[in-house]
């Protein structure tokens, strides 16, 4: 730890940096942050900065607001888009209780037990999220960028300004990635994170959000991670890969299996799929989230796998020849408004249960479950995910798994918190309401 | 940094002291025995030497004496025993300029290093790594990239360091792993691809290729041994 310190230290010395970030993650996934001179750094790295935590959603109530936030020294990090005239730098950080114990309402604490768990079994989990979002001319509406046909020419240009400038963000911040456009125009995007483990990743996926706002802000344009900003239009998913490693080996490949699955990896699927119901809650936590959660435009609605079907909800990739070490199940219902501390934690938890239990693996989807009727599903075994944040939340909330993967503290506060805006959300009269009912009732 | 490599003993070393002399920026070779000593010692001679007794110490004194009793002795000599060992010490003060208790605190190595190296005269201005454009300063810990600063983490830091000091050697991820992260690391064996990917992110395009992929073994630096670099 102590030759980390010095090297944060040293850097922020030499490169004459002027504010160090303390970067956490509230319950809803917000990323929260305070800023500290260059003085206070030796101090903060070694006992932790006190804040309020009272101003944090999903963190304490107010007689015990005094929280630490104790900076994780390899997190440290130049922020690039601030300029090389006065440096600024981040650290993430972990959030402990002023005696000193990790605050269990901190969701970085919850997926850290979470991998900790999976390590004492021998496994180290990995992830790699396919990021989709929008760029909007203003937050106001959802105009897209190509709207205005006409200036063709100026909007491809700053489209791929935008491409160019995100890229180099994200590559000097250590995030490597793969990018890809949708032909739908250039206001959906999508940019692949290579993989890292869980919690290396959640905190690039952070990271991502903010570098994606920020360059388009910079560029005047809005960038947005709601799960479906138009109707009638794709929405935007965070397909996540993930793999189990045993050491240097790929727990989920198995050579002599015809499909290359071991027997981790079948259990594992079948785990994501027995509680797929369970978690979609926290992995698709707004009442939007489930606007995009439809048959239509390649979003998962029924808890079935498949290798190539993209409307299943696991998704099997067949790796190429040669590359079989890189064997991994695709999980395709998370959006990027999730908070991915926490949904990367009840992604695991899930498929863990598979494997410790021996979860039987359910036959391959096939293209008739889409044509199915509700009843003719039901009878084959397959469910729906949930339709709505509120039956989501009915759901997760008898659910003893995801109780047991996110805590008590962030379990309660995150029922009562969805209640609520699920409630919100009922007591709307909607246009819809008026447009269909007020001239006909 | 010191051109010349320190002779360490045994072959192979006890790994702390392997990623600690690492840490620290030395370049060294570990030797089994006195004639393999002779036959691998570098035309411009050892930069020092580095001698374990704990587990043999007939065979670090006997390499000791081998180093002292020559035309051009080998300086400086630092010594690894246990506190059981201190009284075979007697009558052997020729053998060696230090000694460092065994097991040893890798900063107390390094200190000790340090002062015998500033002692002899060598390693006292910054300690330098240039190669092919990337500069790294070893004192202050800072990467640049034809002259402009490279900000890095921590263990990307210490990856890039290792990899510019072992130039056009290749490395299995087992090696880098127990070299620079130690046996703590967080993340599991694939860490180092990890981390390999993102420091080519960070070298950009033009310089990604400095850190190559080597099919099914690991990872290089630089040029190959058989094509030395020009630059």
């Amino acid at each position: 730890m102590q030759a980390q310190t010095d090297y944060v230290l040293r850097t922020v010395e030499e490169r004459g940096v002027r504010f160090v970030r303390l970067w956490f993650t509230d319950v809803l996934g917000f990323l929260k942050s305070f800023a500290i001179t260059p003085a206070e750094l030796e101090t903060a790295l070694e006992e932790g900065m006190t804040f309020d935590g009272s101003a944090i959603e999903g963190y304490s109530r107010v007689q015990e607001s005094d929280m630490l936030a104790v900076p994780d020294a390899n997190t440290f990090e130049i922020v690039p888009w601030r300029g090389n005239d006065a440096p600024v730098a981040r650290i993430f950080c972990d959030v402990h209780r002023l005696s000193g114990e990790p605050f269990e309402g901190d969701p970085r604490q919850v997926l850290k037990r979470n991998l900790e768990g999976a390590r004492e079994k021998g496994f180290t989990f990995y992830a790699g999220p396919e990021m989709e979002f929008f760029y909007f001319e203003s937050s106001r509406s959802p105009e897209p960028l190509d709207h205005a046909g006409f200036f063709d020419l100026t909007q491809h240009d700053m489209v791929s300004n935008l491409r160019k400038q995100t890229i180099m963000t994200l590559e000097a911040m250590g995030i490597p990635v793969e990018y890809s456009f949708h032909e739908l125009g250039p206001s959906q995007h999508e940019i692949d994170l290579r993989y890292t483990d869980a919690l290396t990743m959640a905190d690039n996926v952070m990271t991502f959000r903010l570098v994606v706002k920020e360059v388009a802000q910079d560029l005047g344009v809005y960038a947005t991670f709601m799960p479906k900003p138009i109707a009638g239009d794709f929405g935007s998913g965070m397909h996540t890969h993930l793999s189990l490693f045993e050491g240097d080996v790929n727990a989920f490949h198995d050579p002599g299996d015809e499909h290359g699955l071991s027997k981790v990896g079948k259990a594992f699927i079948a785990g994501l799929l027995a509680h797929a119901r369970e978690i979609t809650a926290v992995t698709n936590q707004w009442v939007n989230s489930y606007k995009r959660l439809s048959v239509r435009y390649e979003a998962p609605v029924y808890v079935c796998w498949a290798r190539n079907n993209r409307s299943a909800l696991v998704r099997v990739p067949i790796p190429k020849k040669g590359k079989e070490s890189s064997t991994r199940i695709e999980f395709r219902s998370p959006d990027p408004a999730c908070n991915p501390y926490l949904a990367f934690s009840v992604m695991l938890a899930a498929g863990l249960r598979g494997v410790e239990e021996g979860y039987e693996l359910p036959p391959e989807a096939t293209n008739n479950i889409f044509q199915l009727t509700p009843e003719e599903r039901a009878a084959e075994g397959i469910p729906a995910l949930p339709q709505s944040l509120g039956e989501a939340i009915d759901v997760m909330e008898s659910s003893e798994l995801v109780a047991g993967v996110l805590g008590e503290h962030v379990f309660d506060y995150f029922i009562r918190n969805k209640r609520a805006e699920w409630a919100d959300y009922r007591a709307q009269v909607t246009p819809f309401e008026l447009e269909r009912y007020l001239g006909t009732l | 940094m010191h051109t010349q490599p320190l002779l360490v003993f045994p072959d192979p070393p006890p790994p702390l002291l392997a990623q600690t002399l690492d840490l620290a920026g030395y370049s060294w070779k570990a030797c089994a025995n006195v004639s393999t000593a002779t036959a691998s010692e570098p035309a411009d001679g050892w930069g020092g030497a580095v001698l374990v007794a704990d587990e043999d110490p007939e065979g670090a004194f006997g390499m000791g004496r081998a180093l002292r009793k020559r035309d051009s002795s080998v300086e400086p000599v630092l010594l690894l025993i246990t506190g059981a060992q201190l009284v075979e010490l007697e009558l052997r003060e020729d053998l060696f300029d230090d000694f460092c208790l065994s097991p040893f605190h890798p900063k107390e190595l390094e200190a000790r290093l340090r002062h015998l190296f500033w002692r002899s005269g060598r390693g006292t201005g910054p300690e330098i790594v240039d190669y092919a454009g990337l500069i790294l300063n070893l004192e202050t810990y800072q990467a640049a990239l034809d002259d402009r600063p490279l900000d890095l983490t921590y263990m990307e830091y210490e990856l890039l360091k290792f990899f510019a000091t072992h130039p056009g050697k290749v490395f299995t991820r087992e090696q880098l792993l127990s070299r620079v992260w130690g046996y703590e690391y967080y993340g599991g064996a694939r860490t180092v691809d990890v981390h390999v990917r993102r420091l080519r992110a960070k070298l950009g395009e033009e310089h990604a290729g400095l850190i190559q992929t080597v099919r099914s073994v690991g990872y290089r630096f630089g040029q190959s041994r058989a094509f030395p670099s020009t630059g």
